[in-house]
């Protein structure tokens, strides 16, 4: 069965109709600020319910919490702070209980309600949630480049830029729709930064094989340089649907959400996330959501030991390799050969090659799939 | 974690030959006290019980007009 939204309810806080008119019209005479591309997504993702139980961003009680429990203030689970940082000359005359329109290019995007002024320590944020204070670390990196005190409070979206691939982005109420009308009652999420090779559809239809359907759910967002751009995912994992799939088990849709390399927590952050979109099931992948050798390679699988209230099943599958005894994509709990029969499936050498203008070998990628991706004149985030 | 937060706990009363059966059950696990454990057994038995009192929050109105963006979509 759909499980019920994280906290119990989805947050909806888009506004629409004649509170939204009124209150556009009330935000022109508020104190402002300008937001970050980063803060947008995550105010889009808390409107929409994706964040679901947020309804703001977290005051410090809540941060506190998710930074040293990895659960909110009422013990729901959460792992990654959302909070929305500031300049103090930029909310100087502001106070807690204040509003405060959020603008984006120079145009009132949402309202927020002050609860709470705050400052923090970012070393000890990137200690906790990312393990490291390693500045090379590209989650560390953005967190000490963000800005000195924070605001928290409950916020109204009013206004969403478009964007280019606003018709792949589905939103938590809409999956779920989609979910009910498709009659699946166990889904299986599948979280993805890259463009598929054999390994992901092997294990995107081995989970598959025990559920009625299967979410693809590529992030849209900012993605570090080298990383694959959404316009490619996109159009990679369509090559693979159309020729690799059967339709009506699959739903590729556009997950508007920041990344943040957070190796286990973000793991967690992932499946939440998920839920939310009504999924049952979540495939954890080998060093899920890590970057470098920062995390463990199943320290990702470990963190989920802790959360026995998640709302959400985890599925561990290991890596897939190409065996050339066995014929096929396996994994090592069912491949009884030895090493020199298995051939690896490494994103890094495909990448290689599509840089070169190379197809890479069947047995890693599906020869459509690299065709697409390098019908791109460029497919690679800068 | 900082002083501060420490201490954010309160007592639950529990038979002693219940805690007495616990403590014996998480030897040579990974949990470390009974506190631990009953943390951990109750916030499961709790979620559980949370997810059987919900219902979708759409109307159908709602529903109708997410259908039509599906169709619109191809998803549908």
């Amino acid at each position: 069965m759909i499980p019920r939204p994280h906290g119990g309810r989805l947050v909806n806080r888009v506004l629409t109709g004649k509170r939204r008119e009124a209150l556009l019209r009330e935000a022109e005479e508020l104190p402002s600020i300008e937001i970050s591309y980063e803060r947008l997504i995550d105010l889009m993702d808390i409107a929409h319910g994706a964040f679901s139980p947020l309804e703001g961003f977290m005051v410090q009680e809540d941060y506190l919490h998710v930074l040293y429990d990895m659960r909110l203030s009422n013990d729901l689970p959460w792992t990654i702070p959302v909070v929305l940082d500031v300049d103090p000359e930029e909310i100087s005359g502001v106070k807690e209980g204040d509003d405060l329109a959020l603008k984006y290019n120079g145009e009132i995007v949402a309202v927020m309600r002050i609860e709470e002024i705050y400052g923090w320590d970012k070393k000890e944020y990137a200690r906790q949630v990312y393990k490291t204070t390693d500045k090379n670390h590209p989650g560390v990196a953005k967190t000490y480049n963000r800005k000195e005190l924070l605001v928290g409070g409950e916020i109204d979206l009013l206004r969403e830029p478009s964007h280019p691939l606003e018709n792949r982005i589905l939103w938590p109420i809409e999956t779920r729709v989609l979910f009910r009308e498709k009659k699946w009652r166990t889904i299986v999420a599948f979280q993805t930064r890259n463009v598929p090779h054999r390994g992901h559809e092997y294990v995107q239809k081995a989970a598959l094989t025990f559920t009625d359907g299967l979410l693809i759910h590529p992030l849209i967002g900012w993605k570090k340089p080298g990383d694959y751009r959404d316009e490619v995912i996109f159009a990679a994992y369509e090559a693979l649907i159309k020729y690799y799939y059967p339709k009506d088990v699959v739903v590729l849709a556009g997950l508007l959400m920041n990344m943040n390399y957070a190796g286990p927590r973000e793991a967690i952050h992932h499946a939440i996330v998920r839920k939310n979109f009504g999924a049952t099931h979540f495939i954890v992948g080998r060093d899920h959501a890590g970057v470098g050798d920062y995390y463990g390679p199943y320290e990702a699988w470990e963190i989920f030991d802790e959360f026995p209230d998640l709302g959400i099943t985890p599925l561990f599958i290991r890596e897939a390799f190409y065996c050339k005894k066995c014929g096929g994509m396996v994994n090592e709990k069912i491949c009884p050969h030895s090493e020199e029969y298995r051939v690896k499936i490494s994103g890094t050498k495909i990448r290689r090659m599509i840089r070169e203008g190379k197809i890479p070998p069947e047995y890693m990628m599906r020869p459509e799939v690299a065709r697409v991706i390098l019908s791109f004149k460029d497919p690679f985030v800068h | 974690m900082n002083e501060e937060r420490k201490g954010k706990y309160t007592t639950v009363s529990i038979p002693t030959t219940l805690y007495n059966r616990i403590k014996d059950l998480i030897k040579d696990t990974g949990f470390t006290s009974v506190s631990q454990y009953v943390t951990y057994v109750l916030r499961e038995i709790v979620a559980r019980h949370e997810e059987e009192k919900y219902s979708e929050p759409f109307t159908e109105e709602d529903k109708e007009k997410i259908i039509e963006k599906l169709r619109r979509l191809g998803y549908i």
